[in-house]
């Protein structure tokens, strides 16, 4: 349901729950960790660019982890560098969320055999909300997986993070 | 401009015993062995000689022959006994417009080779390399640790024939 649905004719009042208002808030300007890994990470800066403008949707990339609301992982996943977003995603203030951009950190990608320094898949050391498919993702498909992002957490309740 | 039949007379006049082959029967460029403990005195002298002026160090890699004893472990995977681990060098001299390639093998056991970094900087992080993926020694290197794999990886170097990847490397399965 709609924020702005049970608004009355006269200006300047509008009545909700305390859920929706802040679900509304959370899932309109999701502030982005501006963190990249691989190939996916040109179509992420893509994405923010102007002709997609990830912007509309309040997606803001932020130079640090404590000013952001999602991670997007936009690449291969090394073993070495999964240390390291472990700690990010740590240092993230709640409620945080994380998408999984492409193969590669969804489950690997094509080192998902032979590759001796890829993690296959970053769910084995963060939580993952929206797996984006694709090897890179097109733009249209990141925007996509926001959408899907925005869903869940549109139907978030105080008492429990669904996203 | 020299061919490589002309640069390994050079050589051989000049080491002797330390120059092994020229190997030019291969489908790839012709290649002269070297002895792996004087490679830096061999490539010091291609670098600064008169009419040689290798001044630089294209590439530098290693190469897991696999020519050991294919034996069973205990755990029944493969391994690969014996045999040697070799590293080429390709050298380019941009005045004199020739090339020459380098083949040194040493024992899969115990791989040592001299360091060619204080030769050609670019040296550097190539023998770093060949160290991280073969494990092959390069002695008075000034700095030889990892490079591409996380300095305190224990499972081993990921590019011989025999690797096996461990199963967890800090609490992160490592398989599929």
């Amino acid at each position: 349901m709609g924020l702005l649905d049970k608004q009355f004719t006269d200006d300047n009042i509008i009545i909700t729950k305390v859920e929706d208002l802040l679900n509304w808030a959370r899932l309109s300007s999701l502030w982005q960790m501006g963190f990249g890994l691989a190939c996916c990470a040109i179509e992420m800066m893509a994405t923010s660019a102007s002709h997609y403008d990830f912007d509309r949707f309040g997606v803001i990339p932020r130079p640090s982890p404590r000013q952001s609301d999602v991670i997007i992982i936009s690449g291969t996943v090394t073993f070495k560098m999964a240390i390291r977003i472990k700690r990010l995603y740590e240092q993230m203030p709640d409620h945080k969320y994380v998408i999984s951009m492409g193969s590669c950190s969804n489950c690997g990608g094509p080192y998902w055999e032979h590759g001796y320094h890829v993690l296959k898949g970053v769910d084995r050391v963060i939580p993952v909300d929206v797996y984006v498919p694709g090897c890179p993702p097109r733009p249209e498909a990141l925007l996509e997986g926001l959408l899907k992002l925005q869903e869940k957490i549109r139907n978030e309740t105080l008492v429990s993070k669904t996203a | 401009m020299k061919n490589p039949e002309e640069i390994f007379e050079i050589l051989k006049a000049k080491f002797n015993e330390v120059i092994i082959e020229l190997i030019s029967d291969k489908p790839t460029e012709s290649f002269i062995t070297v002895a792996p403990l004087e490679i830096d005195k061999v490539c010091l002298y291609l670098r600064d000689k008169e009419g040689l002026n290798f001044k630089s160090l294209m590439n530098l890699s290693g190469v897991d022959d696999a020519n050991g004893e294919k034996i069973k472990d205990e755990n029944d995977n493969e391994i690969i006994q014996g045999g040697t681990l070799s590293v080429f060098y390709h050298l380019e001299s941009i005045d004199l417009k020739h090339k020459v390639t380098l083949k040194v093998s040493t024992d899969r056991e115990n791989p040592e080779v001299a360091s060619v970094e204080e030769i050609w900087r670019a040296a550097d992080w190539h023998e770093r390399e060949a160290y991280d993926m073969f494990g092959i020694k390069f002695l008075n290197h000034h700095n030889l640790i990892r490079i591409l794999m996380p300095y305190d990886w224990e499972g081993g170097y990921p590019l011989r024939k025999d690797y096996q990847n461990p199963e967890f490397y800090k609490g992160m399965k490592v398989p599929y």
